[in-house]
């Protein structure tokens, strides 16, 4: 008994070791969405291009696998991306835009300026539908499945990696979902 | 040039670092003085070569020597020079040069002056030490260079950051890093006395002011910590349970503890194995603080450059020292006699109520701080462990300890009676019936807790008073030179406990009583603050050595003499960096805290705070550590004394 | 070393941005803006060092003390308008962390370990006690039984 308990000392902090050695490893910045796997709350945004008789609702979300793009004109990653979503949009992916907490004129300028990337794209001038889908800042991606509900959501710039590891594979298995 | 002479003094103190963690454990393990002398001179050469290494850095700061990356960093020719001396260890690799400087120092003292102590402990202490030291020196060479060199050389550096740019930066990591690294002092003689197999008096001896040591200066940093974010940050909060602050509490807290069961090995033989654990964990808190700060596991914006490299090799470190003490522990420890008997109303049953309550204390901050990670892991899910936890358990389980740390210093060792006990506290116990009755009555009983906490600072303080009142009450026929013969560690003891009454005021006072107001306005606009009238004076644009200010002045009103009082916003252009300067009034009664914020047509953004009481939290903190400092100085607990008593030195142990 | 580094760290990635509470976001109703105020303090700051949102002068923070006001001064209760922000960003945004399956460990850990110690020290303190000493072992036995025949050996002797 005694043996025990000048053993436990040593028990604990084995533990303890390992929490912070496999703690080490994880992403301290990644967020989870809280909307995983659940609808996204209703909204309806404004259209961002002139052209647009309207511009971007939940209602538009599902029928198919797709992303959602928040991003802003004045969110200097989302420059760094932009190539990528062109890439997407040429290979077939469909991706709809949220211009987060920015003016009409600037984010529709980030399009003219740079090419267009989305189906549909909305104005959230007042930020507002960006905090319903638990956005923290621009840019942040969501995977919708065919059903409408988010499935994944990636911060920050979608690299290279980030969509041959990650986010494209999760697409062809959402299109292979009934 | 000194950049090179730096990094060859570095790489000469690792060479000694090896020769200290082996020489001397071997020389003390076959008997060999010449071996232990050897481990002696390197520890001595091991100091030399740090201070020129931590010279050579600081002098290439001053000098803005932007040749070396890590000044071209964090040092630029307008900052003034005090905060480019500071900017020495305003950065992850000059910190950490700063840890190892205050080692080998701390090494160099026990290898001078600690010729009183059995030559084979002497050694062994001097050989774990050696370990720690050769494993951050070579964390320090590998990883973290201080001393690489940049070419082509900028012309300016890049400023440190501007809210370092203050005089809590010239004092407050030094301070946490000597309470850090002085319980590896501890940490050192717990190991050695396990190799030992031998705990007795002369080791408790040396202990306990290493430990005090260590806690007066960690008492001092964490306290200028809280009032350096109180006044710079700007929002005046004084404390924010974030990770960075608890990984400093942790070890203060075990190190309290450590500090009062030392006490009990010292004078009466006893807690001997439960000291040896406290020295171990005490030390690997403060290890795990380093980890916690530079690793980033918890926390994903880091001024500190985050680097997982950096925090395997310091995870691996503290894998090292602290599981094999461990270990040695669990072989050991049980060979170590358990000492006197004694009933549970006594000083030493005090003593190991004190140490249940802050060792759960401890974990209760260790809990929140890492749970966390441990639910991510577990669950997958991110949880934040913030204030409002912290107020419902750390609270409730800290204020019985308060209450009983009166009543410790009341009984008498071995054994004594409760009742004789209280009966000495009366005047105490009176004074905190009273003061709880007076603030039930005037704060209603919307005000419990509040009140409740009047009456323990009212009880601690009384209570601490009378540790010295009843003592020169006895020998009041003879008052001044029972004044005179009253011993530092008593006056210590009692200012430390009053401390921590002032502390328990501030905290009641500033969490019940806080007000604040956010306003717009423009100059000459007024407002009506906690009973003062606030104008607006005058905003005007000021320039400093490197940063331009809009400045924002008051005049105030009520409450006693007219006063100004002026907050700026400051723009650093070469940092691209705004802070804003808080304007405080500061009294004993209460600070009136101004920020200034936004300006726009409409006014500038004014808020405004009333903290009543609040000095009294670092006042508090101040005079606990001045307790400290206090019985360090008292001449039984002097380094070396042992030697004058070696009659005392019975030995208690096994073997 | 201290959070001072780390909020200086977030401080310049959010360089110009607002203030924390502005006058625009006061609530007319002081009882009403009293609760804001202390459930904003609950409620931490997603993009910045662990601060509440009523602490930081990031823009999103500001966002979300308005949505807060809103839902209060909606009729919403204090865990309705928590609740808001909870569905979107989930528990992190706590920094009083909900009491759920995998919490009970966090919030009663502290309990547990100080009942635990608290029968620990009861225990060591009665084997301490002079009056009930620990019965000795058979080796101290047969140590203390030599020690008697040495004395009666010793007594008989200068008897």
């Amino acid at each position: 008994m005694k043996r025990v308990l000048f053993l436990a000392p040593i028990a604990l902090f084995v533990v303890v070791l390992v929490v912070f050695f496999v703690g080490l490893r994880r992403d301290p910045s990644a967020l989870p969405s809280a909307l995983i796997d659940k609808p996204v709350p209703a909204f309806i945004l404004p259209p961002l291009r002139p052209e647009d008789s309207r511009g971007f609702a939940a209602t538009d979300l599902g029928g198919e696998p797709m992303l959602v793009n928040v991003y802003a004109s004045w969110c200097g990653p989302c420059k760094l991306e932009h190539p990528m979503l062109m890439r997407l949009k040429r290979e077939g992916v469909i991706i709809h835009g949220v211009d987060w907490k920015d003016t009409r004129e600037a984010g529709y300028g980030f399009l003219a300026e740079r090419g267009d990337p989305f189906v549909r794209v909305g104005s959230d001038q007042s930020g507002r539908t960006g905090i319903d889908l638990g956005v923290a800042g621009a840019p942040e991606t969501f995977v919708i499945d065919k059903a409408g509900k988010v499935r994944y959501r990636h911060i920050g710039a979608i690299s290279i990696e980030d969509w041959e590891q990650k986010i494209g594979p999760l697409l062809q298995r959402l299109r292979a979902e009934s | 040039m000194s950049a090179e002479v730096g990094q060859f003094a570095l790489i000469l103190a690792l060479l000694l670092a090896l020769v200290q963690s082996t020489a001397p454990l071997w020389g003390a393990w076959r008997g060999d003085g010449t071996l232990m002398a050897l481990g002696r001179a390197a520890a001595r050469l091991q100091a030399g070569f740090v201070i020129l290494a931590f010279g050579c850095l600081a002098y290439a700061f001053v000098t803005c020597d932007f040749s070396v990356a890590l000044v071209a960093n964090h040092a630029h020719t307008a900052q003034p020079t005090p905060y480019r001396f500071a900017a020495t260890w305003g950065n992850h690799e000059g910190s950490l040069l700063l840890w190892v400087l205050i080692l080998v120092i701390f090494g160099g003292a026990v290898a001078t002056f600690g010729g009183a102590l059995r030559e084979t402990l002497q050694a062994r202490v001097l050989g774990i030490q050696g370990i720690i030291g050769a494993a951050f020196l070579s964390f320090l060479l590998f990883t973290s260079n201080p001393f690489l060199r940049l070419s082509p050389a900028p012309l300016e550096g890049r400023e440190l950051n501007p809210l370092l740019q203050d005089p809590g930066l010239v004092m407050h990591p030094p301070m946490l890093y000597l309470g850090y690294v002085g319980f590896s002092m501890a940490f050192c003689f717990a190991v050695a006395a396990l190799i030992e197999g031998r705990v007795d008096a002369a080791w408790a001896r040396w202990v306990r002011p290493w430990v005090l040591a260590a806690w007066v200066p960690l008492t001092l940093g964490i306290t200028l910590g809280s009032a350096w974010a109180y006044y710079e940050l700007g929002w005046g909060g004084w404390w924010f349970w974030d990770p960075v602050e608890n990984a400093s509490l942790m070890p203060w807290i075990l190190g309290t503890a450590l500090l009062h069961s030392a006490l009990v090995l010292e004078r009466r033989g006893a807690l001997v194995s439960w000291t040896i654990l406290l020295a171990i964990l005490t030390f690997s808190l403060s290890l795990v603080g380093t980890f916690l700060v530079r690793s980033g596991i918890l926390t994903s914006v880091h001024a500190f450059a985050v680097d997982p490299e950096r925090g395997v090799y310091i995870l691996a470190i503290i894998g090292a020292t602290t599981g094999l003490s461990l270990a040695l522990y669990a072989w050991r420890a049980q060979a170590l006699r358990p000492g006197a008997f004694f009933t549970p109303v006594s000083r030493e049953g005090g003593i190991i109520l004190n140490n249940l309550f802050l060792s759960v204390l401890c974990a209760v901050v260790f809990w929140g701080t890492f749970q966390p990670v441990f639910i991510e892991l577990m669950a997958g899910d991110k949880i934040s462990v913030g204030p409002p936890f912290y107020a419902r358990t750390f609270v409730p389980i800290a204020a019985p300890l308060l209450v009983l740390v009166v009543l410790g210093p009341m009984v008498n060792w071995k054994r004594d009676s409760l009742r004789q006990a209280l009966r000495r506290v009366r005047v105490p116990l009176a004074l905190a019936a009273v003061v709880l009755l007076v603030s039930l009555v005037l704060g209603g009983f919307k005000g419990v807790i509040a009140a409740g906490g009047l009456a323990l600072a009212a009880w601690l303080v009384a209570g601490a008073g009378a540790i010295l009142g009843r003592r020169w009450w006895a020998g009041r026929a003879y008052l001044g030179r029972a004044i005179r013969t009253t011993p530092r560690a008593i006056v210590g003891l009692t200012l430390a406990h009053a401390g921590l009454g002032l502390l328990v005021l501030g905290i009641t006072a500033v969490t019940a009583w806080e007000t604040d107001k956010v306003v717009s306005m423009r100059p000459g606009d007024t407002v009506a603050f906690a009973g003062r009238t606030l104008t607006l004076a005058a905003l005007e644009n000021v320039n400093g050595p490197n940063y331009e200010a809009r400045r924002a002045r008051f005049t105030v009103t009520g409450q006693g003499a007219p006063f100004t009082l002026s907050s700026e916003r400051r723009f650093f252009p070469s940092a691209q960096t705004q802070t804003t300067e808080a304007g405080i009034h500061v009294r004993p009664l209460g600070n009136l805290y101004v920020s200034v914020g936004e300006e726009s047509p409409a006014g500038v953004v004014v808020r405004l705070w009333d903290h009543p009481l609040i000095v009294w939290i670092w006042l508090g903190g101040f005079t606990m550590a001045l307790g400290g400092a206090v019985s360090l100085s008292d001449r039984r607990l002097r380094l070396g004394a042992a030697v004058k008593a070696p009659a005392l030195a019975q030995p208690m142990a096994a073997e | 070393m201290s959070r001072l580094l780390l909020i200086a760290a977030s401080a310049a990635a959010l360089a110009g941005a607002a203030h924390a509470v502005e006058p625009d976001e006061v609530m007319a109703d002081p009882a009403l803006e009293a609760r804001a105020h202390a459930l904003s303090r609950e409620m931490r700051c997603v993009v910045c060092q662990n601060q509440s949102i009523d602490d930081s002068d990031a823009a999103l923070a500001k966002d979300m003390r308005i949505i807060l006001r809103e839902r209060i001064a909606a009729g919403d209760t204090d865990e309705e308008a928590e609740g808001f922000l909870v569905a979107r960003y989930g528990s992190f945004v706590q920094l009083k962390p909900p009491l759920r399956p995998d919490t009970l460990a966090l919030w009663f850990g502290p309990l547990v370990v100080l009942v635990a110690g608290g029968i620990g020290a009861a225990i060591y303190m009665r084997g301490r006690a002079p009056g009930k000493a620990a019965p000795l072992s058979a080796g101290e036995e047969a140590e203390l039984a030599d020690l008697m025949e040495t004395d009666r050996s010793s007594s008989d002797r200068a008897g």
